[in-house]
């Protein structure tokens, strides 16, 4: 329901005229369209109950991310509300930050060592960034950030320096792994749920494009070459949807099953998003070359998220740690280690 | 799809095993398509899954099923994979047929053939392509002409499945001679050791006559074999392909059992293959996987009342190159044993593989080419223009 609605705001706010709008103003906030994401109180969607949020579960945020995959959103509202803050409430349940970031006041950006950059960083109230394998808690302004310009126009990734020392350390590396654990679920999962997004965006754009070009005087999208690039792009995203889902579903388990399959989610997704992109890009011929026709936004995003939270190499060793040292077999598709989970 | 079997599922699963394990050939069956004996074994085979009331699970008790649920009967394929049971002989009636008579048959046709379907007492071939009429099926030129209360069948069937040993086929014919394309086609039943059938196999890559060509020379049929009305066929073939075929034509179980043995052939061979052969192994497991979750989502959304649509091509296409993928990193692993026959002093644990590979390389193209799948997905799933 929640991701219907963040649908059709970001169909109405978020279009390629309004990406160009803000490429064009260097900035990578649109004040109007994040005052209204923020209004619709989604930052606590992950958080529980008794820490102030929502207290929903990843199932009920995957929809939503990947709308915003689909319009190619700049504003952090997945990093924010899918990993950042979940993250906060656990480690610091209480922290006095924590409901300013749930009002919408601040967001948080996580510096998480999956990751070699922060994302976000300028924009964001608070840095929740590992180091030495501890956590540190700490203002914006309190660190030193390097901006490290990404191909994606709306990715604002820095470099972090601060001191790390006993004001700043809200886990120790003993607590961390458990934390920074959950962390790296939440935002593979939420980057595949993104790029799954961005895979449907490029088909459908190709789509549209190749209804109304016309070459030999009929529509492109009647030839079999044209079609048949397309059907296989599709494929590739009806069979990585429902492992995102399933990998949704899982990820409270917290087992070598749900681990696997979200990094099974994250490299399926982010395939169907290189080939949707080639594709649209090959669909729309040199127009697809060109700076006018939106692909382009898609495929840098889906550049930028094929990496991030983890790389194709973390995720397919997450995989295999299940396939040659867990249960197989068609028993087994829906396997939890711990019965209770 | 997160799925925690309820109670009375996994009490299910545990006896379709136990069944399973009392029941299922030590010995693998010789092929059905290559002899009269490999097809009656499991010809049998079909009648002890009928005396355990395991021949259709889906379907009605009256018909010798047992009236369950798609998922339930996802259960009890992964359980007959599991235990390696024999492929089914009469997968073109079970699974084809059988659910599109359970639609368009009336009852006395109900009774007459599903249940001699689910025994395996008749086993079917399907007559659908011609000569000229493969991808292009509404091309077919062969007639059911109206004599009193029979049809008269003429024409030339080819690529029919199991027609070789088969009891029955299926075929589409044209019964207004004056109709064109689409039109003027209806789906009529005949007796493969009919007076003027003749059935000439074909051998395949692999040797065995998995299909046959039918020459059919005025072969008098009661218009009792006719399904649904005269001129409805193509509906009626249309429909075959879509709920229950684009479910149960391959079941992912099928696919997840394969995976496994891969592994495990994997894990034998793991310091004598190159690094990418891991990776390959893994993706066949994922995919393997991948099928499994969106055939359980499928089956829930059905179940919630809802329609199969282009997720028969989707599937199709997902699980023919899943399996050449499957195959070829098996190939890969067995390294130079894999042109070894199972006959071969050396040949070691080279398995079926390779005639799994050979079989593989068909599953683009029967059932509808994988081209004519993309052309659905483009044109029903996309809304691209048709040609």
């Amino acid at each position: 329901m929640t991701a219907g609605v963040v649908r059709d705001l970001l169909a109405d706010l978020c279009q390629p005229a309004d990406l160009r709008r803000l490429m064009g103003s260097g900035t990578a906030r649109e004040d109007n369209r994040w005052a209204k994401i923020v209004e619709m109180g989604l930052a606590g969607v992950l958080v529980p109950e008794s820490a102030g949020g929502l207290g929903l579960g990843a199932i009920d945020f995957v929809l939503t991310a990947e709308a915003c995959g689909y319009s190619c959103l700049p504003e952090p509202l997945v990093e924010n509300a899918g990993v950042a803050l979940p993250l906060l409430a656990a480690v610091a349940p209480g922290h006095p930050a924590l409901g300013r970031a749930l009002d919408g006041e601040l967001t948080v950006a996580v510096g998480h060592p999956c990751n070699q950059f922060v994302a976000d960083a300028d924009g964001a109230g608070l840095l929740l960034v590992e180091r030495d394998g501890e956590l540190h808690l700490l203002d914006r302004d309190a660190a030193t950030l390097t901006a490290q310009p990404s191909v994606d126009p709306f990715r604002r990734l820095c470099s972090v320096d601060f001191d790390a020392g006993e004001a700043t350390r809200v886990a120790t590396a003993s607590e961390a792994g458990a934390f920074l654990a959950q962390a790296l679920d939440h935002g593979a999962l939420f980057t595949a749920a993104q790029l799954l997004g961005i895979a449907q965006r490029c088909v459908d754009l190709a789509v549209a494009y190749a209804k109304d070009r016309q070459q030999f005087g009929k529509p492109i999208g009647t030839y079999q070459a044209v079609k048949h690039h397309l059907a296989s792009a599709q494929v590739k995203i009806e069979f990585a949807r429902p492992v995102l889902y399933a990998a949704a579903a899982a990820l409270p388990q917290a087992d070598v099953y749900s681990r696997a399959r979200i990094s099974h989610a994250k490299l399926v997704a982010s395939e169907a998003a290189d080939i949707a992109a080639r594709t649209a890009i090959q669909v729309h011929g040199a127009m697809g070359y060109s700076w006018e026709v939106d692909v382009h936004f898609f495929l840098k995003r889906a550049i930028a998220l094929d990496t991030w939270w983890g790389t194709p190499a973390l995720h397919r060793q997450r995989v295999g740690e299940r396939i040659f040292d867990a249960r197989l077999g068609p028993e087994n598709t829906f396997t939890k280690e711990f019965e209770d989970a | 799809m997160d799925l925690n079997y309820t109670e009375e599922q996994q009490r299910f699963r545990q006896e379709v095993r136990a069944w399973m394990e009392e029941h299922v050939p030590d010995a693998p069956l010789p092929s059905f398509d290559a002899s009269r004996e490999g097809f009656e074994a499991h010809r049998e085979w079909e009648r002890t899954l009928n005396e355990g009331r395991w021949g259709m699970v889906t379907w009605p008790e009256s018909y010798g099923g047992r009236g369950l649920d798609l998922i339930q009967w996802l259960i009890f394929e992964e359980e007959y994979y599991r235990a390696g049971a024999p492929l089914r002989v009469n997968q073109n009636g079970i699974f084809l047929l059988g659910p599109t008579l359970m639609e368009y048959g009336t009852a006395e046709q109900k009774a007459r053939f599903l249940t001699a379907m689910a025994s395996g007492d008749e086993i079917w071939a399907q007559a659908w392509s011609e000569p000229q009429a493969g991808s292009d099926l509404a091309a077919v030129k062969s007639t059911a002409t109206r004599d009193g209360d029979d049809y008269l069948l003429k024409g030339h069937k080819i690529w029919s499945s199991r027609a070789v040993f088969a009891d029955w086929a299926f075929g589409l014919f044209r019964t207004d001679p004056e109709s064109q394309r689409h039109k003027g086609l209806s789906l009529v039943f005949f007796k493969l050791d009919a007076p003027g059938v003749r059935v000439q196999p074909i051998p395949q890559i692999d040797g065995e006559s998995g299909f046959a060509e039918i020459f059919l020379e005025d072969v008098r049929v009661p218009a009792f074999n006719r399904l649904g009305d005269e001129g409805q066929g193509w509906s009626i073939c249309m429909a075959t392909a879509g709920f229950e075929r684009g479910l149960m034509l391959r079941s992912p179980a099928r696919f997840q059992v394969a995976a496994r043995k891969l592994v495990e052939l994997y894990k034998a061979h793991r310091n004598d293959v190159e690094a990418t052969t891991r990776d390959a192994v893994m993706r066949c497991v994922l995919d393997a996987d991948a099928y499994a979750l969106s055939i359980y989502s499928t089956a829930s959304r059905l179940a919630a009342g809802g329609h199969i649509g282009a997720e028969a091509s989707t599937n199709k296409i997902f699980w023919s190159e899943m399996d050449i993928a499957m195959h070829k990193a098996a190939l890969a692993i067995l390294g130079a044993h894999a042109e070894l026959l199972r006959a071969a002093p050396a040949a070691g644990d080279v398995g079926r593989w390779l005639d799994g590979y050979f079989f593989s390389l068909a599953g683009p193209i029967y059932a509808g080419s994988n081209e004519i799948q993309r052309n659905i997905i483009a044109e029903r799933l996309l809304g691209l223009p048709r040609a």
